[in-house]
């Protein structure tokens, strides 16, 4: 396997684009460097499949450049972009063989050369052998593969993949995430790939631009995204969350309802907000005294399997639920319905 | 293992770009040409030779006010909407029922029966006025069952409802196809009967396009000239009041005005019609579950009785036709020969009339199923020039409102206009042609429009992605998939051209005369055994064809069977 054919890098330069009197894209930029893959992670209607349609040259932006590679390619139609791309709905051509459908973009070579080219392609995405079968014939996930193969046949220097696993059962989905993050490793080629599922772009991204209302919120690696949060949005939009009101009683205290707290002394500055905290940074009932230990009462336990879900509420705090999620292992320890709550002040996160 | 291939020319890329763009602006651009010469200009024409008050022609405003004034205009009105009302208020419900009974209970035979009744669409409006002449007329096998005879009113109203049916019959047949299983075993959970069903399912679901076939029906009627011409006698209508004016009198304003007239129940249905459609919105969902009729006896055998009484009035009508002209000499000698098929004695055009039928068909099937295939798919699959697109789409749905007998008139007036350089095309087989394909356009298109809107919407950007151009994704991938219904409008489109008279019948020349005009013009110097044996070729001309197309069809399915079966249901 050749790693010493990188794809090119990709640079997104203020990209407007408004739809009517709707702004689908708001002074978008990203950088894109060569051989990472890149999630654009967001709800439906935050801009981020027209931004892969812009990048595709499928819509036009109303400003901002693009660039694969060194070259702008922002005026140019699709043909001239030199990109592959891998739709939700695969877009097989259905009266092709898979053959036929994988040398479709191969004009420029002949026909022996292209026929080899299959053979590789085929090899590569594990369905040796199915040159001759249509597309009706195979699954879910084999047409996703051949879709795959279509689109690196031409040896793009960029790959686009829009909502690659959406029309697959939940099953397949981890196993071929997997895999196709394994082949993109493999091949090196700088990948963009367009999804609302945060567990799909967990897995596969090197890193992450959340979208929200056409911008990008947070451009990060999965674990940033996930550990520091930069926005309310992208915190409320990973994973799970408590926010906590709070008002600043000084440099690293709060007071949250009668409680106060310390915060972590690189804390951001804001006199009065939210704080943020994840569901599996809260302890419970510790064996030895922690900061920030508070009574709390339990208001209903929820068992998920590998753990449980705990929602409760702090004494000082009544009526406003908050989720701690622990082991399994732990739940002898709650005892009673009476529990004491430690919140972590490194995982405590001001938002103002 | 190496990714990298020839990395494709710069040049290679900009060539694939020209081509695409001449093939997407280049035929959205040749396409609004065409439509605006062979929609909208002869349409303006007919406003503007309306009332433009050229001397001794019938046109202008004061002649106008004078026409509409008059007794003669009132009593034409009056008989025109009293014989368009009766028809459809026979034919929607019986078209109805046997719609019902085809789609909706467990009668036998049911592909039969879909046959006889869509037999009148073969053949020109005149067959059916001429089997009833021959059925009742002064002559006629049947005299003595009727105690008048039956040109007038009467005559009219059977020929009308006999060619109208299988217009309404499609529609409802169409709307009928699809029904919800769910919602019927909800309504019988909660204990709703038959027709408590009935009135809270199907017929919410349907009345739409009862509406619709009663607004075709209607527009149908009252712009035919055919079946008034045959069994009319003195009971005159309007539209062939307008075919007199023009063909007979040479005063082609008046013409004009009356085309203005007829053009208006036309365009106020089309409108109420197009608004009522996006009201409904969409009846099926996609997870709906399809309804199977269960079995009922009862049920069943009224519906049988219906429909074969239907279908033997149809059969025994056309059954007349196709007799009366092998009868040598009616009512005197009633041996069989093909005597009238020599069309020897009349001026009717005889053979060369119906192989100028036959060429313009295959030219009209031909030349319009690719012009109006390509455009639907420039017109769906392509984004940009969106201005372009909507002008096109506007255009392109006019023709649907406006009548055959209109845009004919229509055409003379562009077409025949001193210093119009188009005017060489006049009398030509090229101007009928062009003029059968703006008249049944719009339906053609819409079958394409349908067949292309069930491909995945993404193949062209796939295909642009993939660096091919447009043209070849859309001869090697687009074509093939929707070859099904691209028989199917050129079907439909040699049909319409093989039986139509109301446009053409103000274009012909001497040299390109159709057989359906020869049936008129036969039927009216008397001959109507060659009148007869005229229609009888057309009829079997065009069942032959959508037979042979019928069977290329299934033998194209069944030779993709590999993938279109499964394709469908993946």
């Amino acid at each position: 396997m050749n790693n010493a054919t990188p794809g090119a890098q990709m640079k997104v330069r203020n990209i407007h684009k408004r739809f009517g009197a709707f702004t689908a894209l708001n002074d978008v930029s990203l950088d894109i460097a060569a051989g990472e893959l890149v999630c654009l992670l967001g709800p439906s209607g935050c801009g981020k499949t027209t931004l892969l349609r812009c990048i595709a040259g499928l819509e036009r932006q109303d400003r901002g450049e693009l660039y694969i590679g060194e070259r702008d390619v922002s005026e140019l139609p699709p043909q001239a972009r030199d990109y592959g791309i891998l739709f939700q709905s695969y877009a097989l051509f259905p009266n092709l063989t898979v053959e036929a459908n994988i040398v479709y973009g191969l004009t420029g070579s002949g026909r022996e050369q292209a026929r080899q080219r299959v053979v590789e392609m085929l090899q590569l995405v594990g369905l040796s052998g199915s040159e001759k079968k249509y597309p009706g014939q195979l699954s879910g996930g084999q047409q996703q593969r051949v879709a795959l193969a279509r689109a690196l046949a031409p040896a793009p220097s960029l790959l686009l993949l829009d909502e690659p696993m959406s029309a697959l059962d939940a099953r397949v989905r981890e196993h071929l995430c997997t895999e196709l993050r394994q082949l993109q490793r493999q091949l090196g080629i700088t990948t963009l790939m367009v999804t609302h599922n945060q567990d799909e772009a967990m897995l596969m991204a090197d890193r992450i631009a959340v979208m929200n209302n056409g911008q990008v919120e947070q451009y990060a690696t999965p674990q940033a995204i996930y550990d520091q949060p930069a926005t309310p949005f992208v915190a409320e939009f990973v994973g799970q969350g408590n926010w906590l009101p709070f008002q600043r009683s000084g440099d690293s205290q709060a007071q949250v309802g009668g409680m106060s707290m310390r915060l972590s002394p690189g804390s951001a500055r804001a006199s009065s907000g939210r704080l943020f905290c994840r569901p599996e940074a809260i302890t419970v009932n510790p064996p030895v005294h922690e900061e920030n230990l508070f009574p709390a009462k339990v208001r209903e336990i929820t068992f998920l399997g590998n753990r449980c879900r705990m929602s409760f509420e702090f004494k000082a705090l009544p009526g406003h639920a908050l989720l701690a999620e622990l082991a399994p292992e732990a739940m002898p320890r709650l005892g009673s319905q009476d529990i004491w709550v430690a919140l972590p002040p490194q995982s405590l996160q001001v938002f103002a | 293992m190496s990714l990298p291939l020839n990395p494709v020319k710069a040049a290679s890329r900009h060539g694939v770009a020209l081509g695409d763009r001449l093939f997407v602006v280049g035929g959205k651009w040749l396409l609004l040409m065409l439509l605006v010469l062979a929609v909208l200009m002869p349409l303006l024409a007919i406003f503007w030779r309306g009332f433009s008050g050229d001397a001794g022609q019938g046109g202008g405003l004061a002649a106008a006010r004078a026409l509409f004034a008059s007794e003669n205009f009132h009593w034409l009105l009056g008989n025109s909407l009293a014989v368009a009302l009766t028809v459809a208020a026979i034919v929607i419900p019986l078209a109805y029922l046997f719609a019902y009974a085809l789609q909706r209970t467990l009668i036998p035979a049911k592909g039969l029966w879909r046959g006889i009744s869509l037999l009148p669409l073969l053949a020109p409006s005149m067959l059916p006025a001429i089997a009833l002449v021959y059925l009742f007329g002064n002559q006629g096998l049947l005299r003595g069952l009727l105690s008048d005879n039956i040109y007038g009113f009467w005559g009219i109203v059977l020929g009308e409802a006999i060619y109208t049916f299988p217009h309404a019959l499609m529609i409802l047949l169409s709307a009928l196809s699809l029904a919800d299983a769910r919602l019927f075993d909800a309504a019988s959970s909660m204990g709703a009967g038959p027709w408590r069903a009935f009135s809270s399912i199907t017929w919410p679901a349907t009345r739409q396009a009862v509406f619709a076939a009663f607004c075709l029906v209607f527009t149908l009627t009252i712009t035919d000239f055919g079946v008034p011409v045959v069994v009319g006698g003195d009971y005159q209508v309007l539209a062939l009041e307008a075919y007199k004016a023009v063909v007979g009198q040479q005063q082609f304003g008046r013409g004009a005005l009356i085309c203005l007239v007829l053009l208006v129940p036309a365009l106020l249905s089309f409108a109420v019609d197009a608004w009522l459609r996006r009201r409904q919105g969409e009846a099926m969902s996609g997870r709906a579950q399809v309804f199977e009729p269960k079995p009922s006896r009862r049920r069943d055998a009224c519906f049988l009785a219906i429909v074969l009484v239907v279908c033997a009035v149809l059969l025994l009508v056309i059954g007349m036709a196709v007799y009366s002209s092998l009868v040598t000499f009616w009512p005197y000698n009633l041996s069989l020969s093909l005597k009238h098929y020599l069309f020897e004695d009349t001026a009717g055009g005889g053979w060369l009339a119906y192989r100028n039928s036959v060429t313009m068909a295959i030219g009209t099937a031909l030349i319009g199923s690719v012009v109006i295939f390509c455009g639907a798919y420039l017109m769906e699959k392509t984004q940009s020039q969106r201005l372009l697109n909507q002008s096109l789409r506007l255009l392109s749905f006019i023709p649907m409102a406006v009548p055959g007998l209109v845009l004919g008139l229509g055409y003379v007036f562009f077409f025949n206009l001193n210093g119009n350089p188009l005017h060489v095309l006049y009398g030509s087989m090229g101007l009928l042609v062009i003029c059968t394909i703006a008249h049944y356009l719009t339906t053609a298109q819409m079958t394409a429009t349908t067949a292309l809107r069930q491909l995945d919407g993404e193949f062209e950007a796939a295909a642009l992605s993939l660096k091919a151009p447009l043209y070849r994704h859309f001869l090697r991938v687009t074509v093939p998939i929707c070859l099904p219904a691209l028989l199917d409008i050129i079907r439909y489109l040699f049909v319409s051209a093989m039986t139509t008279v109301s446009a053409a019948i103000f274009l012909y020349s001497p040299d390109t005369i159709l057989a359906a005009v020869a049936v008129l013009n036969m039927d009216d110097a008397g001959n109507v055994g060659g009148a007869a044996a005229m229609s009888t070729l057309i009829l079997l001309t065009s069942a032959s064809a959508s037979l042979l197309l019928a069977a290329a069809s299934r033998g194209l399915l069944r030779r993709s069977q590999a993938w279109r079966q499964r394709a469908a249901a993946a």
